[in-house]
């Protein structure tokens, strides 16, 4: 049973930060109808920069820098590609990204190399145990700030002007412009705001119980895909749900990784797919999803 | 307050849209346009506020003057920002936004804060069902009432001169009625109007001046009241002349069929 618990809290925290980057994922599609690939290289350009720009400046400063640089990165791929790219076809923008985000892994790759570069989380490598509960402090603290930054999110998105513009322009971009509403705008904040919540994502996704920033981290990042896409493209509640489900499910399998040793080792890592499919076979359009998703 | 010059839009460098249109938007006035389908109404009002790209069109030749500022080649918001608001065709109400965040929505363009208080205040007085209906998804509400909330979330913005695309389309006469009431009441305000409309007795019942769009060309204007009484308008658009019928019947049936195949 306490294991059980253990690997349940493990799941919460992960899932908390697959949502995270699902969340980012699911407002690009809606503001700019993109189905984003770059998420898992600006996840690893984040963590490279935050671990980079630690050991010089320290590690609360470095991790501003790494979200700078990440947001700006994701805003650069919009203004000079996606938003140039206006009216091309959901699956040529999509495979465009896919573009873009090889050319950001590659040259991560080259920089990295076969090093592990360490970010010195001030919470240390140490965990928390509640009796016989337990959890890496990295993890922890990972799903404060993810519970704060998700409740922001959905804050900003149901009351601020941002998100009312953001949610009129999904739902119909064209009278969204007639009010006066810049989609421009509205879908270059969209990156920003995604490269943020993939940075935070990553600071945590890098430290305790991983070992640091290896090129590995991209994987994580991908496997938020299957969170997005089985809550339902266009919804964050569904990115919140999907991210917890995924994060829960694939912490599970890698805890009763002996009892399921049939399946072959490193089981857990394909879970998330797993569990998409699942999902989709029975909800095509995800949990929460619009059943229609192409505009007339 | 509007003027418009022998204006040519095309779509996708081919479809000639409008051709050689001139009018124009006296200040304080109620213009009404007519015509049929494809008579290039609703690509008129594209090009006036901005959105002819979205829809691959082009302005060929001609202007589009609101006093000294020329609006073609300008951006929606930097028309709406100007003054120019429309209220699109088949109303486009955001459905899963509540009613007041669709009227915030509609004043996204007004950055003044004091003129969209007073706005808000000016549309809930105007029309009551919007305030009693405010939490409610937009979705939910009437087909009248989705036309009274897209026509307040347009005045929102405080427009100068209001657009609107068919507001009849698809409503019972008593709500008609009453939309032709509210459209005198938005200009006994102040607003200018520009009503673009299928319906001619509420049209020409309401408005000043009056155009007849027919492929792509003005074939009448004039007087509202006066236009009502000539023999084409009272033919094609009041349907006062029995003799006509059998002859409009087979017309329709004609577009029908180029409808299908098209």
């Amino acid at each position: 049973m306490t294991q059980f618990l253990s690997l349940l809290l493990n799941g919460v925290s992960l899932g908390a930060l697959y949502a995270l980057i699902a969340l980012g994922f699911v407002i690009i599609f809606k503001a700019s109808e993109v189905v984003s690939f770059t998420h898992g290289s600006l996840l690893l350009l984040g963590a490279y920069t935050i671990a980079r720009a630690s050991d010089s400046i320290g590690f609360f400063p470095a991790v501003l820098v790494g979200l700078a640089v990440t947001a700006l990165a994701a805003v650069l791929v919009e203004r000079l590609i996606i938003n140039r790219l206006r009216g091309a076809a959901v699956i040529s923008l999509a495979i465009v990204t896919i573009g873009v985000d090889i050319i950001i892994l590659t040259e991560m790759i080259r920089r990295i190399g076969s090093d592990i570069l360490n970010v010195p989380h001030p919470w240390g490598g140490g965990s928390f145990r509640l009796g016989d509960v337990g959890i890496s402090q990295n993890r922890l603290v990972a799903i404060a700030v993810a519970a704060v930054l998700i409740g922001l999110f959905f804050a900003a998105f149901k009351y601020s002007n941002w998100g009312i513009a953001m949610r009129a322009s999904a739902e119909d971009g064209e009278t969204a412009a007639l009010m006066g509403i810049k989609q421009g705008q509205v879908s270059a904040l969209a990156w920003v705001v995604a490269g943020i919540l993939a940075a935070v994502a990553a600071l945590f996704l890098v430290g305790s119980p991983t070992p640091g920033v290896t090129p590995a981290a991209y994987a994580v990042g991908l496997r938020a895909f299957p969170a997005a896409i089985l809550g339902g493209l266009d919804s964050t509640g569904g990115a919140l749900v999907g991210g917890l489900l995924i994060g829960i499910a694939e912490a599970l399998a890698a805890g009763y990784q002996d009892q399921l040793l049939f399946l072959g080792r490193g089981f857990s890592a394909v879970v998330p797919f797993i569990v998409m499919i699942a999902v989709l076979m029975f909800r095509p359009s995800g949990l929460f999803g619009t059943k229609e998703l192409t505009r007339v | 307050m509007l003027s418009i010059d022998s204006l040519h839009v095309t779509y996708g460098g081919a479809v000639q849209a409008v051709r050689g249109v001139s009018m124009e938007v006296p200040d304080g006035k109620v213009v009404a346009v007519l015509g049929s389908n494809g008579a290039g109404k609703s690509t008129l009002l594209r090009t006036i506020s901005g959105t002819l790209r979205l829809h691959r069109g082009k302005v060929d030749a001609g202007s589009v003057r609101l006093g000294d500022l020329d609006l073609v080649g300008r951006d929606p918001g930097q028309i709406v920002r100007a003054g120019v608001v429309q209220v699109p065709e088949g109303r486009r109400i955001f459905g899963r936004l509540t009613v007041e965040e669709n009227l915030r929505a509609g004043g996204m363009g007004n950055k003044d804060k004091a003129a969209k208080a007073k706005a808000q205040e000016r549309v809930f007085e105007m029309f009551p069902v919007l305030k009693e209906r405010s939490s409610q998804r937009g979705g939910l509400l009437s087909g009248g009432e989705q036309q009274m909330l897209a026509i307040g979330r347009a005045l929102m913005a405080s427009p100068k001169l209001l657009l609107l695309d068919e507001p009849s389309l698809g409503l019972a006469p008593r709500i008609i009625g009453q939309i032709g009431e509210v459209i005198a009441e938005i200009n006994r305000q102040g607003t200018s109007v520009l009503l673009v409309e299928q319906n001619a007795t509420m049209a020409l019942g309401v408005a000043d001046l009056a155009y007849v769009l027919d492929v792509g060309e003005v074939s009448l204007s004039g007087d509202a009241r006066e236009l009502a009484q000539t023999d084409e308008v009272q033919r094609l658009y009041l349907g006062h002349d029995g003799e006509q019928a059998p002859l409009r019947t087979s017309a329709v049936s004609g577009k029908k069929l180029s409808r299908w195949t098209a």
